[in-house]
């Protein structure tokens, strides 16, 4: 399995579709960057959190750095994994692979942890850089508490990755063709990052509880939950409250321990979710005949 | 004919949607032979061999090759076995080697072994001097041999090749026989499929013929020719000076002969043993200038045609 991690890895490495998302990624880091440029100065620093709003802070115009990763990671889960397995097939190397002498699974596997690994690193950088021009730009360096947050942030992003690009090779082991197993990642992000929370949630939902529990569903709202528990630690819980109940809140930020109870349900739910999509691609490709024609 | 039995099916059964592709097939091939699958398209010749290696799973019935049950021990049958598919491919990205390099390192090659392999099997084929050039720039025949050089680098006691010389140009066909013809001396048997009658009957020994998923006939090469056209016997050309019906009449009294026919000067003799040397030496010994001497040649078309008349 090793030798296919390896190789799976040179060859994204190599990729002209692994320099285009490290671009995009990067040139989402500046936005980022900026935004925080423009904005942190009106930032509310009596919570003792300085360095982490370099992420939060949005611009004039421009939105914060975590909601361009938020949008990107998706992508780049689906990039990295919508043509795993089919590409194999549709240029013949699967038969070939196959006939040596290693476990089939081995082939699945290999290419999932190569797309983590490769996603883990992309995410790594990003955040590296924009921690490293921001400690110029602002002065102030991180605590210790910010940096596990920013590490347990990190892993959140890459669990959410991981989910999309199980869902991505989910469709790459079921169909056949490639544009069409893009196509229908692509379907299933939009349908997440957009309709859903926008039009239907909104439409089917009778009361506050069922709104919350029906936004839940999607992996967008989790992983978003928990980037604001993590990163705002002045956010006491996720979903809404009523304005009577904001009125008692003590205004001071909530310890590492208690943001991370608060996520705690988010994180192991895009953990179970990216399993099943893993799970469910494992199983599909176990059982998939090689057939003749 | 006390072969080893390296390749071995019993009542090998394959059915996909309810057809029955692969119908209670057996098939054995001898160590270091060359032995050719033939069959009209659909006739599951490759659904067999995926099934020989352990890729697809059999109905009913078993495969077994050198040994190892090939549905319950695939790893072990994959590790002697190299098997070339019908349609080949390769990572465009990488060159001939880095490609090579992979496949042997699956094979859990180390390092040297894998280099000083690899560079023999591109030598072998012909490829040394595009080596490092990537292969999505390789011609078609260029990739089918880099494919048996994919199947020779793990150094396979079996080779399995699908269509060796599909897309070939007549010189690359000519190489790459050569090349499977030399594989029995190096210990390595060969099955291969192809729909080039004479490429077939020119290097395998054996063969069998598959029509419908069944087994239609499975034997050695001459015999079965044999059989196809003479009933199992012998037929020698013999063209003299003058044949006389003295003549015809002495050489049907040479033990062994059948029957004698003339046409011209040419006798048809058919016979039950290569009896070339005694008729000859009837036709000297009458004082009869002898031209040539020749055993009928038995094309595989013939025999294909014969099978699939009564099929």
């Amino acid at each position: 399995m090793i030798t296919i991690v390896r190789k799976e890895l040179a060859d994204y490495f190599t990729s002209v579709r692994c320099f285009i998302l490290f671009l995009l990624v990067l040139l989402a880091s500046a936005a980022g960057l900026y935004a925080a440029y423009e904005g942190i100065r009106g930032v509310d620093i009596s919570t003792g959190f300085v360095f982490i709003n370099l992420f939060t802070t949005r611009g004039e115009s421009i939105p914060s750095l975590v909601t361009f990763i938020g949008i990107f990671v998706p992508i780049i889960g689906i990039a990295l994994g919508f043509d795993a397995i089919n590409r194999e097939y549709s240029t013949g190397t699967m038969s070939r692979i196959l006939s040596q002498p290693i476990y089939r699974d081995s082939v699945i596997n290999g290419k999932f942890l190569a797309g983590i690994i490769t996603l883990a690193i992309m995410m790594a950088t990003t955040l590296l850089i924009v921690s490293g021009f921001g400690l110029r730009m602002i002065g102030v360096p991180p605590s210790a508490e910010e940096i596990i947050r920013l590490f347990i942030y990190f892993v959140s992003i890459v669990i959410f990755g991981a989910f999309w690009m199980g869902l991505a090779i989910l469709f790459s082991v079921i169909i056949r063709n490639l544009a069409i197993s893009l196509l229908a990642s692509l379907a299933v992000w939009l349908f997440f990052g957009f309709f859903y929370t926008m039009l239907i949630v909104p439409a089917v939902a009778k009361t506050v509880d069922m709104y919350l529990v029906l936004l839940r569903l999607s992996p967008n709202t989790l992983f978003d939950e928990a980037t604001m528990a993590m990163l705002l630690p002045q956010s006491r819980g996720l979903g809404l409250l009523a304005s009577g109940e904001v009125s008692y809140m003590i205004p001071n930020p909530l310890p590492l321990g208690q943001s991370l109870l608060i996520v705690w349900p988010q994180l192991t739910t895009m953990i179970a979710l990216a399993a099943v999509c893993f799970a469910v691609s494992y199983i599909v490709f176990m059982r998939q005949e090689i057939r003749a024609t | 004919m006390d072969k080893k039995i390296v390749l071995e099916t019993q009542d090998l059964t394959k059915r996909y949607d309810g057809n029955t592709v692969v119908d209670h097939l057996n098939l054995h091939v001898a160590e270091n032979e060359v032995f050719g699958l033939l069959g009209p398209n659909g006739a599951g010749k490759t659904t067999t061999i995926l099934m020989l290696l352990g890729l697809t799973e059999p109905a009913s019935g078993s495969a077994r090759i050198f040994g190892f049950n090939s549905t319950r021990e695939p790893l072990k049958v994959k590790s002697l076995t190299g098997y070339l598919p019908e349609r080949l491919g390769f990572y465009d990205g990488l060159t001939a080697r880095q490609n090579l390099r992979f496949i042997a390192r699956l094979n859990n090659m180390g390092n040297d072994e894998a280099n000083q392999q690899i560079d023999q099997v591109l030598e072998a084929v012909g490829l040394t001097k595009v080596a490092d050039t990537a292969v999505g720039k390789f011609s078609r025949g260029m990739k089918q041999r880099l494919g048996i050089a994919d199947v020779l680098v793990k150094e396979p006691r079996l080779a399995i090749l699908d269509e060796p010389t599909a897309g070939l140009d007549p010189e690359g066909i000519n190489q790459i026989l050569d090349l499977i013809t030399g594989l029995p001396k190096m210990g390595t048997t060969v099955v291969m499929c192809s729909h080039r009658l004479y490429e077939v009957q020119r290097i395998c020994h054996s063969i069998a013929i598959l029509a419908a998923g069944k087994l239609v006939v499975e034997g050695a090469l001459d015999t079965l020719g044999r059989e196809a056209l003479a009933g199992g016997r012998y037929r020698i050309e013999v063209e003299t000076a003058d044949s006389s019906p003295q003549l015809v009449e002495i050489i049907g009294k040479i033990k062994g002969v059948k029957s004698v026919e003339v046409e011209g000067n040419f006798l048809h003799v058919t016979t039950d043993s290569d009896l070339r040397a005694a008729i000859s030496k009837a036709v000297v010994d009458n004082g009869v200038a002898l031209t040539q001497v020749k055993m009928q040649e038995f094309s595989l078309d013939d025999i294909y045609k014969k099978y699939f008349k009564e099929g």
